[in-house]
């Protein structure tokens, strides 16, 4: 039950049937909603195929099952994934924090002396953690307000924006089909090609100034100015990443009843507190992940930016990830304990941001 | 289904177009100017000759200056409009330019030779592709081989990717056990670490685990990524767990349940998700250069960037490239739009 | 989905047996041009003359050769043979090629530029073969100074007579951008030195922070932000990524154009009849030092390899003056090859301007300062780079001052080199 308590408030629970094949029951139970999400997304060639897979890896699993209990069968389930994680997600990060304690420019841990909290003081050691140059490392701190900044404008606009088109989207459109692909198009795109694309729009003599010539505007040289040149980035990162939480967020909105909305008519409210009352709040747990993913994924920012402007001009656009890449990979010394510091300390922020953003939100996270 | 607009407008007694409207079409149609107009251009652009790629102020389609054979000369020569001067309003050929003169002729009259200054001619240019820029990529290397490795590590990673994921995300949604809070806060903290950050990490883990110029090194690491049980586990979370306890009445085992009920009902998330697993290992290009350096293995962003010198770039060639690569995910997409279309639709309750 | 199964894992039975097959020689290679693809074509004359052998270039992008090899190199899993441009810093991977080449051949053929490939230990090692030479110089819209009357400034002239001259004629003509310097700190050290600057003095000693590295630095920033330089080059990027101003020469918008030999095959290619350029070398700074920076690619063989003889072969093949003096024509290179570059190299497909061009550029190949020579072959000349395309940067967009971006670099080159050790 835990995991509706959310919907349960406002919706009425649907019935379950009980005297129906497990097959039915779900068609009638979500019938609620509709069957056709079974016979769209389930059925056809790809069930014909998957169904003799699924049902020969039923034999071990209800063999478990009967071993272990149900509770304890999600160890089962949860296993492929923490194996897969463990050996490439989690035991990179630990070896990260071993490169973190050592230094030198030598590749393999075996040749490198450690040296401690070094690489961490060495980041941290600032007169003034607010201007940079002050600071012995003073691009890492750049890199830090430039990514301050960014992720603040780049997440406001862009999940409001995805908001916006996802109501819009949600509306009596003609083609909906169509429209929504179109603002998913371009997360199709590989970062370089955005970049490439966004380059050639706004270089000096390109297409937009071309048509502020055009139009009598005059054009402007946007990406030597610091200032356009991080606002175009902002535009750029938006631009391409925006359909992805659009979508996301549409699935959250056509998953609101809509006897809700039906009861909300009947009491005459109006549209705005239709939006605050009904819309906002039980759009909550999408806009959970949306926030969570667009936070994380916005100061982890890199490779659309780095070849759009390659962190200029000066610094005006070099985010924090790009200072890792550079100082550890792409850069001459390589200095993977700097960079591996870097990294755990930004990770350390991000964790405690999702907890805060987890913990006001800690009712729909729960369930 | 809980339509905002059909609601807002049945309130304000049914005009049929709507101020609303207007702002939702005017919305629309700008987004799709916005994102539509750079991709066009790109495949533009694909089509232009390296020289007319370079050229200030940019043209919208591809140009090629015209070219005339004239008797006497083996050479075809480049035509030109004379802007100015004596010949103003002719047509000639350029034979040669010396300085800021040009020798020309008369394609008419190719006996009588002109001279002409450069400032009072304009180079007479006709629409044409350069689809040289295309089929000169399938004599240069294997395309289809780089297509074929493309495409394999695209599908079985995106397979493991699903397939795991969605029973993690399964797990964590529907079941209460000790550790769960602990296993999710893992999870969502290996989000917080991007690939880029720990590449040479990983490489050490995959050098030594031999997958080193495989092509499952790219596979096996590309399908660990946390986005996917956090999207689907937040999913799954809406599904209402009477159905569930329905199922469980009826003995239907716990891997039923989960592909029977709780895949078919996320059908939505999941195509989503295959989209975005489809896409990152299609455009995926630092991993697979670190991990793959043997031509036979190489994919299309490989060989698309292989294009990039260390003091030059073909740029006619990396865009041709660029949108053949294109091609096979913007069709991919378009057929599990569908799917996402019947998924989101019907999830709603309409 | 078995179908897949199956052909996966044969793909993965092919990638596990590549090696264990003998004679196979992975040369993992980066063009500019058509480098690899000359390669790949005279390869395949030793391949005939030589049963068994089987040399597969793998064309990679550059980023690879910078990036991933070395940490490639570390783990062990490097390929046989490369070809690189980082040809100091690689140097304790290179395999020593003297046991199986002619010392006398190759000593008398490339000369100087074998010490490249010798790292900080210097030693007698044979370890690469410079295979494309390069030199920085600068290119001139010879039309623009045409129309506008000005009169070019004669060889000797410094910076500063060719920075007013560009100047004069850029106003003259209505062009946007007088000078452009590419944005990288190799192209930087040859005005550098002309300056003064020592940057790597003859014990060995780097510095970027002498009396002429700051003089230029602070001329240089001056004329960026006079509208001398084209600003777009060095402030329009970050970081140490490179930029060049070749679309913006070959648009007609520049008039005076500092880059490198390089260039030639694409001026000659992509400007065509538009307008007249020519190449005239390096300028002199106020000492009356006229330097550029030597630099290029060579190709090198890795200790690594499990058929040491046979990469040396091909290097050999490769190295034998006929074979050096075609792929040298056929990818439009200077050539490092002192046998081949005195007897002249026929360059193919290259328009008289073109020719002139590379001829001009060879001809200023004896004011290259002694310290660029060393400089290009200094471990650490990546990070030096690096350091400065950044820092510089900076001063331009007025995030540092030119004195704060001079402390800066010095303060980064001893940390690098502290971190090098």
């Amino acid at each position: 039950m835990a995991g509706t308590r959310g919907q349960g408030a406002d919706a009425p629970a649907p019935s379950p049937t009980r005297d129906t094949a497990p097959g039915t029951a779900i068609a009638e139970t979500a019938g609620a909603t509709d069957p056709r999400a079974l016979r769209g997304a389930g059925d056809g060639i790809a069930l014909r195929v998957i169904a003799p897979v699924m049902r020969i890896i039923e034999i071990p699993m209800l063999g478990l099952q009967r071993v272990l209990g149900i509770n304890r069968l999600a160890w089962v389930f949860l296993l492929p994934n923490l194996l897969l994680f463990g050996l490439f997600a989690f035991l990179p990060v630990i070896l990260n924090v071993v490169y973190a304690t050592t230094g030198g420019d030598n590749v393999m841990l075996a040749d490198r002396p450690g040296i401690g909290a070094g690489n961490f003081t060495r980041l941290l050691d600032c007169a003034n953690h607010l201007d940079p140059n002050t600071c012995r490392e003073d691009k890492f701190w750049r890199a830090v307000w430039n990514t301050v900044w960014f992720v603040t404008l780049q997440v406001g606009v862009m999940v409001g924006f995805s908001l916006l088109t996802a109501i819009v989207l949600n509306g009596k459109i003609r083609a909906r089909g169509f429209f929504r692909s179109v603002f998913f198009f371009p997360v199709l795109l590989s970062p370089v090609v955005v970049a490439l694309i966004w380059k050639w729009m706004l270089q000096r003599n390109g297409v937009l100034n071309a048509f502020l010539d055009w139009a009598g505007i005059g054009g402007y040289n946007w990406l030597v100015d610091a200032q356009w040149a991080f606002a175009w980035s902002v535009f750029l990162s938006v631009w391409a990443h925006m359909g992805f939480y659009t979508l996301i967020l549409l699935a959250g909105l056509q998953a609101i009843p809509r006897d809700v909305y039906e009861a909300a008519t009947m009491d005459r409210a109006s549209p705005w507190r239709v939006f605050r009352r009904i819309t906002l709040p039980l759009l909550a747990p999408t806009m959970l992940v949306v926030l969570v993913l667009a936070l994380i994924k916005g100061v982890q920012t890199f490779d659309e930016v780095y070849a759009f402007t390659g962190g200029g001009p000066g610094t005006a656009t070099t985010f924090i990830i790009q200072y890792i890449y550079e100082e550890g990979f792409a850069g001459s010394p390589r200095l993977f304990g700097l960079a591996a510091a870097a990294s755990l300390l930004v990770a350390a922020v991000l964790v405690v941001l999702t907890l805060v953003q987890l913990w006001v939100n800690r009712k729909s996270v729960d369930g | 289904m809980g339509r905002t607009w059909d609601f807002l407008t049945a309130t304000r007694g049914a005009t049929r177009l709507h101020w609303t409207d207007w702002a939702s079409y005017t919305y629309l149609f700008f987004g799709v100017f916005l994102m539509f107009f750079p991709v066009v251009w790109l495949v533009l652009s694909s089509f232009k000759t390296e020289a007319d790629l370079q050229r200030y102020p940019p043209t919208f389609l591809p140009y090629q200056q015209q070219t005339v054979t004239v008797e006497g000369y083996d050479e075809p020569l480049p035509l030109f409009e004379i802007t100015a001067g004596e010949y103003e309003g002719m047509i000639l050929a350029q034979l040669r330019r010396v300085g800021l003169q040009a020798q020309m002729v008369d394609p008419a009259a190719p006996e009588e030779r002109l001279r002409v200054a450069i400032s009072d001619y304009e180079p007479v240019e006709q629409f044409s592709l350069a689809t040289e820029n295309y089929s000169d990529l399938f004599g240069r290397f294997s395309f289809l081989l780089y297509f074929w490795n493309s495409t394999f590590i695209t599908v079985m990673a995106t397979l493991i990717m699903l397939l795991t994921n969605s029973m993690a995300a399964f797990a964590l949604s529907k079941y209460q056990f000790r550790g769960r809070t602990a296993v999710l806060l893992l999870v969502i903290g290996t989000l917080m670490i991007p690939q880029t950050v720990v590449l040479v990490p990983l490489f050490l883990i995959v050098s030594e685990m031999g997958m080193f110029n495989s092509l499952w090194g790219v596979i096996i690491p590309g399908a660990a990524t946390p986005t996917g049980v956090f999207l689907l586990r937040q999913y799954m979370l809406t599904i209402p767990d009477e159905i569930l306890d329905a199922a469980r009445m009826d003995k239907a085992s716990e891997w039923k349940i989960y592909w029977r009920i709780i895949l078919p009902l996320s059908a939505p998330a999941i195509a989503v998700l295959a989209i975005l697993a489809i896409m990152w290992r299609w455009n995926d290009f630092l991993w697979p250069l670190i991990v793959l350096t043997r031509s036979e293995n190489f994919t299309l962003q490989l060989a698309l960037n292989s294009f990039q010198g260390e003091l030059q770039t073909q740029w006619s060639s990396l865009l041709a490239m660029t949108v053949l690569t294109l091609l096979p995910i913007a069709m991919v997409f378009m057929f599990l739009q569908q799917y996402i279309a019947t998924g989101i639709a019907s999830t709603g309750g309409k | 989905m078995t179908h897949l199964k199956l052909l996966g894992t044969t793909a993965l039975a092919l990638g596990l047996a590549a090696p264990a097959m003998a004679q196979e020689i992975r040369f993992m290679c980066y063009s500019d041009g058509n480098e690899c693809e000359v390669y790949d074509d005279v390869l395949t004359r030793f391949e005939a003359e030589n049963d068994g052998v089987d040399v597969i270039v793998d064309v990679v992008p550059y980023q690879a050769i910078l990036e991933n090899l070395p940490i490639q190199l570390a783990a062990g899993s490097g390929p046989d043979m490369a070809k690189v441009t980082d040809l100091g810093g690689l140097s304790q991977y290179y395999l020593d090629l003297a046991p199986y080449v002619d010392r006398g051949y190759w000593e008398s053929s490339f000369g100087d530029t074998l010490s490249w490939y010798r790292g900080a230990d210097g030693g007698d090692a044979i370890n690469g073969m410079h295979s494309q030479l390069t030199i920085t110089g600068a290119f001139v819209n010879a039309t623009l100074f045409e129309q506008a009357g000005v009169e070019m400034p004669a060889d000797d002239a410094t910076w500063e007579e060719w920075a007013e001259a560009a100047s004069a004629v850029a106003e003259a003509t209505d062009t946007p951008f007088p000078m452009a310097l590419d944005r990288t700190g190799h192209r930087f050290a040859g005005p550098a030195i002309s300056y003064g600057a020592s940057i790597l003095s003859e014990d060995g000693t780097p510095s970027l922070s002498d009396e002429g590295f700051a003089a230029f630095t602070a001329q240089f920033v001056e004329w960026n932000n006079d509208g001398t330089m084209a600003r777009d080059v060095w402030a329009g990027q970050g970081g140490a990524t490179y930029q060049d101003a070749a679309q913006e020469f070959i648009n007609g918008e520049l008039v005076f154009y500092y880059s490198g030999s390089w260039q030639v095959g694409r001026m000659d290619e992509q400007v065509g009849d538009f307008f007249d350029w020519q190449v005239v070398g390096s300028p002199c700074g106020p000492a009356g030092v006229c330097s550029g920076m030597p630099g290029g690619a060579g190709i090198v063989g890795f200790e690594q390899t499990e058929h040491p003889e046979i990469v040396a072969a091909v290097i050999d093949f490769l190295a034998q003056e006929d074979i050096y003096a075609e792929v040298t024509a056929r990818t439009r290179n200077l050539p490092a090859h002192l046998g081949v570059a005195a007897a002249g190299v026929e360059f193919e497909d290259a328009s008289p301007a073109a020719a002139a061009a590379l001829s001009a550029f060879a001809s200023d190949l004896p004011d290259v300062a002694p310290a660029a020579f060393r400089y290009q072959g200094y471990v650490n000349n990546r990070a030096m780079f690096g350091i400065t395309a950044e820092r510089v940067s900076q001063a331009i967009v007025g995030e540092l001052s030119v004195d704060e971006a001079v402390e800066r670099m010095a303060s980064d080159l001893e940390a690098a080199l502290a971190d090098a050790q």
